[in-house]
């Protein structure tokens, strides 16, 4: 089984990596989010540097749910997920794999990009490390609860704008550890590990559990 | 419940049953007006307290709908119960309604009490999610082409839900608090004064009658809805076979 989960990784970084893959769009997709933050509230400096963390979290959380609709639409499209489903592995290890590889092809250039991203505004130095870290425990769980929501709408022919819908209000908690870590490490009384610990509990339920959702939907859509 | 399984012996029941059960519920909620009405005004808060007899039952009913939902999906999936997912989708816009005026009634109450329409607190908050969980519901249950299909993919997303809520209440109580604690349901006993607890029970009880005889004649309407569409879609063979 491992050499299957092995080339199942390899084949969905090699395919988000081509032409038509779409592996960089999220991080342009961020960095647009990041650009028009400074126009809506202004070019204000310190502003700036004290909601930072906030629009940073906001706008990884917007790029990697905007991605996800085509994590298993053109393997259904093209008929690779039947024949994913026929083999021997079970369905729930090739969701978890499909959704680590595209996490590793989206989440991660967000995670090197933040702190890239946080300089330009204004986000203290002490921070960047705190932003990049929180990213880094709590976007896998984004992806995971985002798989849930494509492989819902893996048959729908308008699942675009239903996965956001659906899936923002189950990764308020995410938001509300990721932020709270990032503030704790620039202001906050409780030390950072606290909320950085349930940020990372919250990943690892949402990597055992949304695997099994989204595997026991895909089923559904191929019946 | 297995009895209930045949739609027709439902219908039947439930033809049966719902001139009783609004008159239950409009009696019980008529009763809880009056005991509210008659209630003391609070000594702070004056006469805009009677805002919470029609906000706390409704801010209880958010909850249970969002369960029954969860059951119901439970029967769809497992069982798959040919009610069950008739009754989920007959209780989310039920259910929709019901967070909504939880959360107009506490905007309304919030502006005398707390001087603003909205405060960004954990209870508000987390209402507020749980409302938009309900559209998330709904949204998905409107995408389908076709209805048959949407039950078990819906029923998926609501358990999902469902398992999230209490680490979305969890996490919002982390990020802030100005709402005040539970007042009714404690492990130490009430801590309201009688002469509000009763009429708010008696409101929540009729909130509750009232939420069965809408999700009882919701769920007639589903199936009778289904059988019309039945009936379309077997015209439409029968016309394209005589052609």
């Amino acid at each position: 089984m491992m050499g299957a989960v092995a080339s199942l990784f390899r084949r969905e970084i090699r395919l988000s990596l081509r032409v038509g893959g779409g592996a960089m769009m999220g991080a342009v997709f961020f960095l647009i989010v990041v650009t028009i933050m400074p126009f809506a509230v202004g070019p204000d400096l310190n502003l700036l540097g004290r909601i930072g963390p906030a629009i940073l979290w906001t706008g990884a959380l917007l790029a990697t749910l905007i991605g996800l609709d085509r994590l298993f639409q053109a393997d259904h499209e093209d008929g690779s997920l039947d024949l994913l489903t026929m083999t021997e592995t079970p369905l729930v290890v090739i969701v978890a794999v499909k959704a680590v590889a595209h996490w590793v092809t989206t989440g991660l250039p967000l995670v090197i990009v933040a702190p890239l991203l946080g300089l330009m505004l204004n986000v203290e130095p002490g921070a960047l490390s705190a932003v990049a870290a929180t990213l880094l425990v709590g976007t896998p769980a984004l992806t995971f609860l985002g798989a849930i929501g494509a492989a819902l709408t893996v048959a729908l022919r308008r699942g675009g704008l239903l996965v956001p819908v659906m899936v923002l209000p189950l990764t308020v908690p995410v938001l509300i550890f990721g932020v709270g870590a990032t503030d704790a490490a620039i202001t906050g009384p409780v030390p950072m590990s606290t909320p950085l610990l349930i940020l990372a509990g919250l990943t690892l339920l949402s990597l055992v559990l949304a695997p099994i959702a989204a595997a026991a939907a895909l089923r559904l859509a191929l019946e | 419940m297995i009895e209930l399984a045949n739609p027709t012996r439902f219908m039947a029941l439930s033809e049966r049953l719902m001139p009783w059960l609004w008159a239950v519920a409009a009696l019980t909620c008529a009763i809880g007006l009056f005991l509210a009405f008659r209630a003391p005004a609070d000594y702070q808060q004056g006469q805009t307290v009677l805002i919470m007899y029609i906000h706390v039952p409704a801010a209880w009913l958010s909850m249970m709908c969002y369960s029954i939902i969860a059951i119901s999906s439970v029967g769809t999936l497992v069982w798959r119960h040919p009610l069950a997912d008739v009754s989920a989708k007959a209780a989310a816009p039920i259910g929709a309604a019901f967070t909504f005026l939880a959360l107009v009634t506490g905007s309304l109450w919030g502006k005398p009490m707390w001087g603003t329409w909205w405060v960004w607190d954990a209870r508000l908050t987390s209402v507020l999610i749980l409302f938009l969980m309900y559209l998330g519901l709904i949204a998905l249950w409107r995408a389908f082409d076709d209805p048959s299909r949407a039950a078990r993919p819906v029923a998926i997303l609501a358990l999902v839900g469902f398992v999230n809520v209490p680490i979305i209440k969890f996490s919002v109580d982390w990020w802030n608090t100005l709402h005040q604690p539970a007042s009714v349901f404690r492990l130490d006993g009430p801590t309201i004064d009688n002469a509000m607890l009763w009429p708010l029970l008696a409101m929540g009880i009729g909130y509750t009658l009232l939420f069965f005889a809408l999700h009882v004649a919701a769920m007639r309407n589903e199936i009778m809805r289904r059988r019309v569409r039945a009936m379309r879609v077997k015209a439409a063979g029968a016309l394209v076979a005589a052609e």
